[in-house]
């Protein structure tokens, strides 16, 4: 049995070059535990890997770097053993990361999937609050990603606000940037946050007048805008009433139509 | 009257934008804020930061610089005879509006049009000033869209294009009767005239980016128009006909399609109803189908109802046509080629990507192309399978009626 110890959750390097070289040893899947942080000894015990001088190159294609980079960023704990049993048989067979229909290359794809869309919701759905101390502004937001996402995505950030001073919380880290420099700190709580900006009133007229009433569809907005999303939106507080009100609207907008006589050109439509 | 405030006037002016239906910040150039003094990005795919209980996108802050107008066109919220309270923003309102929403990372960037007021020219200048200012005064990064005026001074439109990433002029109705009938004021001819120097400008800039590295972008998102649908009597062969010969003459990025909509103080010429939604949303599946799926306009024509000239609101055109070309099926998922396999009803472009790749590895069962899709009910009397062979289509003279959805489901408005 082999214990792996990786630093972090989202320790793709450690991953990286530990798999290497399990796999060069031939190691099977089922005889290695992965374990994040420095979890106390459990019943395996400690068993080091032998140290390869050079562990042997052997390459993978690009694909699968790529899944991998996305899925070990997954909350799913058998992440780093799934994609370990995956460079397995994609050393046995060197086509297989073109075989979607394959069963574990497919779940490996739906976990690096979900991580993407986390990835793509941090960039949506980050609502920065501005802080002002002498005269100085700082950009803080507040945000519960569903995966070990965080640190991946803060180069968005940085090339997005290099010229802003921002931090993004979250329960698990902190990324923090002054213009210059990127740095992390601890987990945190929604109250480290500041709670408003009067941005936000703004951002709420916005919201609710660019909505048409006159077409009303929850679904759509529900798949692309999950309600555990809402917490932390400003603009989501507005949504029952908008959608109360929304078909009441409509109604009133048909019933104030003028009632001249429909000419033959209009009443084809 | 009290002077408005800004939310109010934001209000105003953003309630008079959502009849606009595009709200893309994709497709431009790539570009960040580092090492800079500026702010924003753009990378690749626009992202849209929120969505509105209509489903749709919030991507860029979507607003009228006024909605005061000298126009009177009926379909249109603006027009001189209506009621609407008007309001007005300054450019500079405008610039800080953007940068505090883009700070705060609400939108990607700013969709900016107008009412006419004085001229079209004077008008034209004071959207330009504003993305101007984005730009060089704030070293602004991020996404900006400015819809055109068509009468507007060449000068004023060749400094748009300088500064924003993708500009638009509606051509509004899809035909020229209707263009006459309900925006009196506007002219087909300039219309097209200033999508066609809107074009040849698009393409030079891109010629002289190729020779010189240096030489200035111009709208690198391109062009696009809008067509309001339902509020004359064109039909979608006629809709589908005009968006393809614009596609073809224009080189577009997009057509769009916005529903006509009931506007508060309506004006008396227009239809008393509203077209379902369903309408607009078949007319994007064709022009899907036109730009992805290898279609051509008069083969989404074939998939009209022969009587109403429309495409049929209870199915997709895409499983209308394959109704119609019941002898081109079923078609063998190991063997077609990738243009075959695109016209199978319910198998989208990474669907068939992804079997194009698997088929390489195993000879693909019924099984294999579920895991490969959404829905394999819907494709499989049009495929064949390592394990599967459908009856012949010609013989299944319910098809229509076991593939289409339930038809409450169609829209719940109308
Ligand atoms: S010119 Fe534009 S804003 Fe003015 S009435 Fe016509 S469509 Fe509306």
């Amino acid at each position: 049995m082999h214990r792996v110890l990786l630093t972090a959750p989202d320790d793709i390097d450690g991953w990286r070059a530990s798999a290497r070289q399990l796999a060069t040893q031939g190691v099977d899947p089922a005889d290695i535990v992965w374990q994040v942080g420095d979890a106390p000894d459990d019943l395996f015990g400690n068993i080091d890997l032998e140290q390869a001088a050079t562990p042997a190159a052997f390459s993978v294609p690009r694909a699968f770097l790529d899944l991998a980079e996305s899925a070990i960023l997954h909350r799913d704990p058998q992440r780093f053993a799934l994609l370990y049993a995956l460079l397995v048989q994609l050393r046995a067979r060197p086509g297989l990361m073109q075989d979607r229909a394959d069963p574990l290359l497919r779940r490996v794809a739906a976990l690096a999937k979900a991580v993407r869309r986390d990835i793509h919701k941090m960039r949506a759905f980050v609502r920065f609050r501005e802080m002002k101390a002498d005269g100085a502004s700082r950009f803080v937001a507040w945000f519960e990603p569903d995966h070990h996402i965080v640190r991946a995505n803060a180069g968005f950030f940085v090339r997005r606000f290099a010229s802003m001073h921002w931090s993004i919380l979250t329960p698990e880290i902190s990324i923090h940037w002054d213009s210059q420099t990127l740095s992390e700190g601890p987990g945190a709580q929604r109250s480290d946050a500041p709670d408003g900006d009067p941005v936000e009133a703004l951002w709420q007229g916005y919201y609710a007048a660019i909505f048409n009433p006159a077409r009303l569809k929850t679904g759509a907005m529900l798949s692309e805008m999950p309600k555990k999303y809402w917490r932390n939106l400003p603009e989501a507080v507005l949504i029952p009433d908008l959608i109360a009100g929304a078909q009441a609207r409509e109604a009133v907008m048909i019933a104030r139509r003028p009632t001249l006589p429909k000419t033959q050109d209009d009443s084809a439509t | 009257m009290a002077q408005l405030t800004t939310r109010q006037k934001l209000e105003i002016l953003a309630d008079a934008a959502k009849y606009d239906a595009s709200c893309a910040s994709s497709g431009t150039t790539k570009r960040d804020s580092r090492g800079g003094k500026g702010i924003g990005s753009t990378e690749g795919m626009g992202i849209c930061h929120a969505y509105a209980p209509d489903g749709r996108c919030i991507s860029l802050l979507k607003i009228l610089l006024t909605n005061s107008c000298i126009f009177d066109c009926h379909y249109c919220i603006n027009r001189r005879s209506s009621d609407v309270r008007r309001a007005r923003f300054t450019a500079r309102e405008v610039v800080d509006l953007t940068l505090n929403f883009y700070r705060r990372n609400y939108i990607e960037g700013l969709f900016l049009s107008s009412g006419i007021i004085r001229s079209s020219d004077y008008t034209m200048e004071q959207m330009v000033e504003v993305a101007r200012s984005l730009r060089q005064d704030h070293h602004f990064r991020g996404y900006i869209h400015l819809k055109t005026i068509p009468d507007a001074d060449p000068a004023l439109l060749h400094q748009a294009g300088l500064h924003a990433d993708r500009l638009s002029i509606n051509v509004e109705l899809p035909t020229e009767s209707g263009l006459k009938r309900l925006a009196p004021e506007k002219d087909g001819g300039r219309i097209e005239g200033a999508m066609r120097h809107l074009r040849s400008e698009i393409e030079d800039g891109q010629d002289a980016r190729r020779k010189y590295k240096s030489a200035p972008r111009f709208a690198p998102a391109g062009q696009s128009t809008q067509m309001i649908i339902g509020a004359d009597a064109a039909d979608d062969r006629a809709i589908i006909a005009r968006a393809s010969s614009l596609y073809d003459r224009h080189r577009l990025r997009r057509v769009y399609y916005s529903a006509f909509s009931p506007i508060p103080s309506p004006s008396a010429v227009l239809p008393l109803r509203r077209p379902p939604l369903m309408r607009e949303h078949r007319l994007y599946q064709s022009d899907w189908m036109i730009r992805f799926y290898g279609y051509d306009a008069g083969e989404i024509a074939a998939a009209t109802d022969a009587a109403t000239g429309c495409l049929p609101l209870d199915i997709d055109p895409k499983l209308a046509w394959a109704l119609n070309h019941r002898a081109t099926f079923p078609v063998d998922v190991n063997r077609a080629p990738r243009e075959a396999l695109l016209r199978v009803p319910g198998l989208g472009v990474r669907a068939v990507d992804r079997i194009l790749l698997s088929r390489r590895h195993r000879r693909l069962r019924l099984d294999d192309v579920a895991r490969l899709t959404t829905s394999i009910r819907k494709l499989r009397p049009f495929l064949i399978a390592a394990d599967w062979r459908p009856l012949a289509l010609a013989d299944c003279a319910d098809l229509r009626a076991r593939l289409a959805p339930p038809a409450q489901q169609l829209d719940l408005f109308t």
